[in-house]
């Protein structure tokens, strides 16, 4: 039995359909990624499967529980760290936890135990008594895992884990995010617009935009569906060598991006000496070069015909940003 | 009864934490009670004020405090719809009735604490209760103002998105609540059209009630007065109810 099966979910926001007919299986104990950019529905889709949201059309179940007509099993078997961060600031981190294990209906004894267990876990343990607003925003994160996993979940959602936070911090939490899932066996769904943190955690993903998963498969095998390496290469006149480097033999394509050339090729090493000569032969520099294999970024830009960087730095997020910088 | 009383728990441990909104939100009561209580006491004089202008308005001013606190107890949970607290309780596997009622319940008893402390400063300005069974109708007046008026402000906050609202609901609710509730003047001696506008007001029942608790007078019967609030509270808490199992997050 899957842990999180969807069939055709869609939601509709006064005729903007924000998720598309979604359909998708998640194997218990995976670590399960929704890709795509800001608004392209991946927060829609969790906040459907957790039943906080009700679905326009279609139908989803999580550890075989019915969203639509058992919205409290559902809850009691799932945890959530949202998006933007929902603990109470004036309480310590220990009154937090102990309020959430109240509000799961978790006993005292258990409780209690759970509590430090968690606490331990998440490395809070020496802080569990200060008020959360004494707190970083890493920590904050760790705390809200640590919460979500009180109630003893099987499934796990977490929507953007790591917005906000500098690389040091995310790295970190990356590493408790894999723990738990190989240590505990808690299947994980995490909603992301960063291509590493998917590369690095997702046993699988699906790429969604404009509300639709475009696809979907294990980070490997995407990766290998766009096929070959890539060789990004600035050269002082891009547009006069761009044809020459096409007719290359070894060449599978050439698209211009972000002022460079992105040369699709296989085994890249071995050819990148003959790009650099047919470049000079024909009097243009090389300004730059770098070679690459294929990461989620370049299956994200195959799938939907751009970059998930210029969504990245968005309106949205840097109003977001913006807020979260004015509330400390 | 557990998530009602999770709820409240958390509303009392903050009201304890938060020094600076205890006294905060007692400045205004304060300032009304000692000022125009030493102020007006040798001046205003009635037929309704046997023990002096003071004593007729601690009742008043202890309502205006419950009024306030309750009012933005109920409003707070803008505050958590805002900073994301909301969120946390509303995926819970447990019922909206329960989150309100325990977040009334905890706005009330803030609210109460609150009455308290005006009481018991007012005992150092020579005013005290006649006995306790007034004392005790007096409190459980002012426990119906505070679950009356943390439900109607869950029942506003429910319907607003940001605090940007807040002063159009000081001036134009909690402003003309307190006004015209009969905190400050007797309302036997108001003409009686204006007489009957503050019968309107709800507030104008726990006054007067808590007066008859405190001085053992008062212009209405305690029985309309407890009458009039309870009907008020039951329709509040029903409100309440109501608009925030329509809150969207």
């Amino acid at each position: 039995m899957p842990a999180v099966r969807v069939e055709r979910l869609t939601k509709d926001f006064d005729g903007l359909k924000a998720v598309n007919e979604v359909s998708f299986e998640i194997e218990g104990g995976r670590i399960f990624g929704l890709l795509g950019p800001n608004g392209a529905g991946k927060s829609t889709t969790l906040a459907m499967l957790s039943t906080v949201l009700e679905p326009t059309a279609g139908a989803a179940w999580v550890n075989d529980f019915d969203i639509r007509t058992q919205p409290d099993s559902v809850r009691r078997s799932i945890g959530i760290v949202f998006q933007d961060q929902s603990l109470d600031e004036e309480l310590t981190a220990w009154e937090n936890m102990d309020m959430h294990g109240r509000l799961y209906h978790v006993p005292r004894d258990p409780r209690r135990r759970k509590i430090g267990e968690m606490l331990e876990l998440v490395g809070l343990s020496e802080r569990a008594g200060d008020l959360v607003k004494t707190y970083s925003g890493g920590m904050r994160r760790r705390l809200e895992i640590a919460r979500g996993l009180l109630h003893e979940p099987r499934v796990l959602f977490l929507d953007e884990p790591t917005l906000g936070l500098d690389p040091q911090t995310r790295n970190h939490l990356w590493t408790y995010i894999a723990d738990l899932n190989r240590n505990r066996g808690i299947t994980i769904i995490i909603t992301t617009h960063y291509m590493e943190e998917a590369d690095r955690l997702c046993h699988e993903v699906a790429i969604i935009d404009h509300g639709k998963i475009v696809a979907s498969d294990t980070p490997a095998a995407l990766k290998r569906q766009i096929g070959g390496d890539v060789v990004v290469l600035e050269t002082t006149d891009n547009a006069r060598v761009l044809p020459l480097l096409q007719a290359l033999p070894a060449v599978k394509a050439v698209e211009p991006r972000d002022g460079a050339l992105s040369i699709k090729l296989d085994q890249a090493d071995r050819h990148v000496a003959e790009l650099v000569t047919s470049c000079s032969r024909d009097g243009v520099g090389v300004t730059s070069l770098s070679v690459h294999k294929p990461t989620l970024e370049d299956v994200f830009l195959h799938f939907t015909g751009r970059t998930i960087r210029e969504e990245e730095a968005s309106g949205k997020e840097r109003m977001r940003m913006a807020v979260r910088m004015w509330r400390r | 009864m557990g998530v009602i009383y999770t709820i409240w728990l958390r509303n009392v441990k903050r009201y304890l934490r938060s020094k600076s909104r205890i006294l905060g939100s007692l400045g205004m009561p304060l300032f009304f009670l000692v000022i125009l209580g030493f102020g007006l006491n040798k001046v205003v004089t009635g037929p309704h004020m046997g023990r002096g202008y003071v004593a007729f308005i601690v009742p008043g001013i202890v309502s205006m405090t419950v009024l306030f606190t309750s009012m933005f107890a109920g409003i707070q949970i803008i505050w958590d719809k805002q900073f994301g607290f909301l969120k946390e309780t509303l995926v819970a596997p447990v019922s909206r009735l329960e989150i309100m009622l325990g977040q009334t319940l905890g706005g009330a008893t803030t609210a109460l604490l609150q009455g308290f402390i005006i009481l018991i400063l007012s005992l150092f300005m020579g005013v005290r209760p006649g006995s306790a069974g007034g004392l005790a109708l007096a409190i459980g007046f002012m426990i119906l103002i505070g679950v009356a008026f943390t439900a109607m402000g869950i029942a506003i906050a429910s319907r607003m998105d940001d605090m940007h609202g807040f002063q159009l609901i000081m001036n134009f609710v909690i402003f003309p609540i307190f006004g015209l509730s009969g905190a400050l003047f007797p309302i036997g001696s108001l003409p009686a059209w204006l007489r009957s506008v503050t019968l309107l007001d709800p507030l104008t029942y726990g006054v007067e009630g808590i007066r008859y608790g405190l001085t053992g007078a008062a212009q209405l019967a305690p029985l309309a007065s407890v009458a009039g609030l309870g009907a008020f509270a039951v329709l509040m808490v029903t409100l309440g109810a109501r608009l925030f199992r329509r809150v969207q997050i």
